[in-house]
């Protein structure tokens, strides 16, 4: 029993309440009210993502249809009647060289998405291959002072979702390590406040697109004589500084607001200022620098795509990007695979923000 | 020379025409070792000259002298304690009393202030809680934290602003002896403010009302000669209680009276009749 409820508040902990109910159904523990959250948290989440998908697949098909249809007229009216029944024949026998490009149906990208693991798992097994073959031949390098030889070969796609985040987790740290301490010293100071707003104010609306650019001018001539990754560096610093803007606010906020009882008692226990910061005005204010940096996780992965796609760094991004320009059979069901799968990192970044928030702030408010 | 001086203190919020004139003209002295209670109406400007008093603010006129000299600041040498406990929620019990010890006794070791930390927090029964966090706590014992944050800084007066405001009857009257205890065993100065009378009778060497602002002001004092320990029970049939008290509250209850008759507005309404639309239609 004891287990059962440390289960209980843990998954409610992570803001994954349903779990629970899920739970229950399976002991047996369910009375009417458990029935009904049943009904509310399980049936109903699920019946609507059929909705979904039935929705999604009918619209495909007619989008379809549309598609196939223009193809044929337009082969009757340039080449004749003739190229018509043909054309017609190609399409309805589902072959590679005259489908219909457009949206594609969830059972295209359900195969899409198998192709990928597979994909990544003849990549996976040739690099083993690799550093196999490679591997007597880079200890002797290594021993004679050069570089291993390393594999280059085309990243899959589950690679391209690690690279991701490294560059949203790199441009993440940039942004608590930017925005954290100048929101507090913006919050502690009116003056600096008022100095500062018309600033926050402007650069905040910037689009990620011009903040790359901005990036990129700085970037690329401080890198000039080293022949580090460029690409990477431009990419994390731009999702940095798009995404620091919601930190910055929420600390100096935060920060501002601390409630008039707790400035208080640190001038009655005669507080030093530093002892002040650390010991009232940051816990205090915890809460709403973990809300701004739950804004900016979320911001940086979301403008991550758009940058990695500019930037020409790998990744998700450029993942997309690729299969856009590829324009291949399966490339539309792929990019759609890519929005589902960033869609749910995005989701599970959010859940691990605010696990972490719940565990380190005092207010112990439910996530939303 | 008295202990705690007040010489025509006046403090006035905002400024010009948007002057509130919150206390004008507040006399006090208090001697060492004496038992002070204010006892006031809500919003009367008693939780303002309770902040006067431990320098969290500036009168805006007269002086506040604090053993002879004028108070600039707070000092560890007034502790306070507050009426809405003021606790820091992310910190536990200890924790709490741990961060004003060792404010107020920059040089002690470590263990030194652990073991105070502990001797206070025992001495308002709380040993068992010592972990614990305010907001796993009923108000009654957050408001003993704040007793034990405030004394064990070992502070020469105490200045509590109605402290036990916000707790039930019982619980009240458990701190009120907790708190004549500890006053009693080291014989500290303290200033009590309160809305309560009885509670000001019961623990307090003389009593002052404050006059209700805009523009409060002390009223006369009651001394209260009531021998020490003083029993809450025996209390009702002491006569010189009954007399107190009831002198006290006749006080409170003329300037009530006076407050409103000084508030009554006349409205004079016009004369109207109703006209009448008969055989207009």
């Amino acid at each position: 029993m004891k287990q059962s409820i440390t289960l209980n508040r843990v998954t409610k902990f992570m803001g994954l309440g349903f779990l629970i109910t899920l739970k229950s159904l399976f002991t047996g523990e369910l009375d009417k009210e458990g029935f009904k959250n049943f009904l509310r948290k399980i049936v109903v989440p699920i019946a609507s993502i059929f909705l979904f998908i039935g929705l999604w697949h009918m619209g495909a098909k007619s989008l379809y249809n549309i598609e196939a249809e223009y193809k044929i007229e337009k082969a009757l009216t340039e080449q004749g009647q003739e190229a018509a029944e043909v054309m017609r024949a190609c399409i309805a026998s589902g072959d590679v060289s005259c489908q219909p490009n457009t949206l594609p149906s969830p059972a295209q990208v359900w195969e899409s998405y198998k192709t990928l693991l597979r994909d990544h798992q003849v990549i996976k097994a040739d690099k083993v291959a690799f550093a196999e073959k490679t591997a007597a031949l880079n200890a002797k390098r290594v021993a004679e002072g050069k570089d291993p030889i390393t594999y280059t070969g085309r990243p899959s796609f589950v690679d391209q979702i690690f690279t991701s985040l490294k560059t949203v987790f790199a441009g993440f740290l940039l942004a608590l390590v930017i925005a954290v301490p100048i929101g507090v010293i913006i919050g502690l100071s009116k003056t600096l406040r008022s100095s500062v707003n018309w600033l926050i104010q402007i650069f905040k609306p910037v689009s990620p697109v011009v903040w790359l650019l901005l990036v990129f001018m700085i970037v690329k001539t401080m890198t000039k004589d080293s022949n580090s990754d460029s690409a990477f560096i431009i990419s994390f610093i731009s999702v940095g500084l798009c995404s620091m803007w919601a930190t910055l606010v929420n600390t100096a906020m935060g920060v501002a607001s601390v409630d008039k009882d707790y400035i208080n008692v640190a001038k009655v226990l005669k507080l030093g200022p530093v002892q002040k910061v650390f010991k009232v005005i940051l816990p205090s204010s915890l809460p709403l620098i973990f809300t701004g940096l739950r804004i900016t996780l979320s911001v940086a992965w979301m403008v991550l795509i758009a940058i990695e796609l500019l930037a020409q760094s790998p990744g998700l991004g450029s993942f997309v990007w690729e299969e856009f320009q590829n324009g291949a059979i399966d490339s539309n069901s792929k990019i759609i695979v890519a929005m589902f799968v960033i869609g749910g990192i995005g989701f599970l970044l959010d859940r691990i923000m605010l696990t972490i928030q719940n565990t380190v702030s005092f207010n112990k408010t439910s996530g939303i | 020379m008295a202990y705690l001086e007040l010489n025509n203190v006046y403090k006035t919020y905002g400024q010009g025409n948007h002057a509130t004139n919150v206390l004008s003209n507040i006399n006090l002295s208090i001697e060492e070792g004496e038992f002070v209670a204010i006892v006031g109406f809500t919003g009367s400007g008693k939780t303002t000259l309770v902040n006067l008093i431990n320098g969290l603010l500036e009168p805006t006129k007269g002086e506040i002298l604090f053993k002879g000299e004028p108070v600039v600041g707070t000092s560890h040498e007034r502790g306070v304690i507050f009426q809405n406990y003021s606790l820091l929620p992310w910190l536990t019990v200890g924790q709490n009393v741990y961060m004003a010890v060792k404010e107020a006794f920059p040089k002690k070791s470590k263990r030194e202030l652990h073991d105070i930390v502990a001797e206070y927090v025992e001495m308002v029964s709380l040993t068992p809680a010592i972990n614990k966090r305010p907001k796993e706590l009923s108000g009654g014992m957050r408001q003993r934290v704040a007793v034990a944050r405030a004394l064990a800084m070992k502070p020469e007066m105490i200045i509590m602003d109605e402290p036990l405001g916000a707790l039930d009857a019982l619980t009240r009257g458990n701190l009120q002896d907790e708190i004549l205890k500890i006053w009693g065993k080291e014989k500290r100065t303290a200033l009590l403010i309160t809305n309560d009378v009885d509670e000001g009778i019961y623990m307090a060497d003389r009593i002052i009302p404050l006059r209700p602002g805009p523009k409060a002001t002390l009223g006369p004092e009651f001394k209260i000669d009531i021998e020490r320990p003083r029993d809450k029970t025996e209390l009702n049939d002491n006569a010189n209680f009954k007399e107190t008290r009831n002198a006290i509250i006749e006080y409170l209850m003329d300037i009530g009276n006076e407050r409103k008759s000084e508030a009554q507005e006349v409205f004079e309404l016009p004369d109207v009749t109703p006209k009448s639309f008969v055989g207009r239609f």
